[in-house]
């Protein structure tokens, strides 16, 4: 699973009302290559939450990312090819994404997270 | 026995190891998902601005679909319940991000990320109590509920589906409506037994021009020439071909079902918790034939 993905996904637990960002356990990190794409990073930085992914790859080992992100930023290609590594390269191989606001955690085998809920959880 | 996967076990126990190699090892099912999953794309109608889009595959299975998806450029994440299949699209190297999920549940998707989803001979299994804590139409609630709110103003979602029955496509259309969704069925090849092939076409937001439902493929092969078929072109918002088909044909295909068929169906109908009017001698009676 890439941060882009870690980015998106929120806990779906009933009740739940803060389920982002999910807080990531690391037992295996890989990195796999990717086309670099510009105008998919632009439209991408839009929706993504930043800070999320800032805390996401430094806790997957990647500390490159600035703090903040701006707007003017996008034409820079040293800020795109980071930011590109950090949400498409990355793999949460093994390890477990827990939901902020109830603890439950999710294991991710094989790079698959597995957020199948309980029957009380749903 | 049925033919209906759905009517023979949970997904995730029908789609076990054994299925789930079909998939990587039956040339036809590989080029039927790849061609459902082509007209899907196309149905979606995404920006034709060469700029990758983030999709969503549900019921992604063994990443056929997904292969599809990645071959146009884009960048997807697939939600499938059964393990058997997430395998399969490991071996097969997919390129997007696999999640095991159930869409039942409901998909833990931000709110208005996503820009298109598709899914392919998935979404019926929705329809089936497969638990006794599943209740058909509050698994098919949740889904489209969070399906609505993770999608971006104006993106589409497009499903081939196999209902069982004109019932089915209308309960499922119609939980869409209600989170929100506009759009119709398409019917592609609505004649042909063979070829016919459903989808849903669904766009997140109010409707508007880009909300009405696209012109289905194969409609004319035979002709229908009634009194309705002149306005089709203007109202194109539901194409669904049973409502297009002259009445004489849709008699001469019914196929004559006997009583023990009726009473199986009942009883299915009954186990995923619906309504349905008791057995008596008049049950699956022939009628006269001036009803
Ligand atoms: C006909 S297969 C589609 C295969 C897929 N498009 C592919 O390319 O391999 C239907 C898939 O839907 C999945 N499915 C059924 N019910 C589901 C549910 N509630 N949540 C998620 N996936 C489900 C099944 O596990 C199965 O993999």
């Amino acid at each position: 699973m890439r941060l882009l993905t870690h980015n998106m996904l929120s806990s779906n637990i009933k009740g739940v009302t803060n389920g982002f960002p999910l807080r990531i356990e690391v037992e295996k990190v890989v990195e796999k290559s990717v086309d670099f794409n510009p105008d998919f990073l632009k439209n991408m930085l839009a929706k993504i939450e930043y800070k999320a992914l800032v805390e996401a790859s430094r806790i997957m080992g990647y500390a490159e990312l600035p703090d903040h992100a701006e707007p003017s930023m996008l034409e820079s290609d040293d800020f795109l090819r980071k930011f590109h590594h950090a949400l498409m390269e990355l793999h949460l191989e093994e390890g477990t994404l827990v939901c902020p606001q109830t603890g439950r955690k999710f294991p991710v085998n094989k790079g698959v997270p597995n957020m199948l809920l309980h029957e009380d959880e749903v | 026995m049925t033919s209906r996967p759905e009517l023979k076990a949970p997904p995730e126990i029908f789609y076990n190891d054994e299925e789930a190699r079909k998939y990587t090892s039956s040339s036809r099912i590989i080029e039927i998902q790849a061609q459902l999953t082509e007209r899907a794309l196309e149905l979606l109608a995404l920006p034709d601005d060469g700029v990758p889009k983030l999709l969503l595959d549900i019921g992604c299975g063994s990443g056929l679909s997904g292969e599809t998806l990645t071959e146009s450029g884009h960048q997807w994440i697939g939600f499938d319940i059964s393990p058997s299949m997430l395998d399969v699209a490991l071996e097969r190297e997919a390129e997007g991000d696999l999640i095991l999920g159930d869409m039942g549940q409901g998909l833990g998707v931000r709110p208005g990320v996503i820009d298109g989803a598709i899914s392919i001979s998935a979404v019926q299994w929705l329809c089936n109590a497969d638990k006794s804590c599943h209740e058909p139409r509050k698994r098919l609630k949740s889904f489209f509920e969070s399906l609505y709110r993770c999608l971006a103003r104006g993106a589409r979602a497009v499903f081939q589906v196999y209902p069982e029955n004109l019932a089915q496509r209308e309960l499922i259309l119609g939980y869409a409506m209600r989170a929100g969704f506009a759009g119709g069925v398409v019917v592609d090849f609505p004649h042909s037994a063979k070829r016919r092939k459903e989808y849903l076409v669904l766009t997140c937001g109010p409707p508007s021009l880009s909300s009405a439902t696209p012109k289905a493929k194969g409609e004319d092969e035979e002709s229908c020439s009634d009194e309705e078929s002149s306005g089709d072109e203007e109202n194109q918002t539901v194409s669904i071909s049973d409502r297009h088909r002259p009445r004489k044909k849709q008699k001469l295909n019914k196929k004559v079902k006997g009583r023990e068929w009726v009473l199986r169906k009942k009883e299915q109908m009954r186990r995923k918790g619906n309504a349905v009017p008791q057995d008596t001698k008049y049950t699956a009676r022939k009628r006269k034939a001036r009803f």
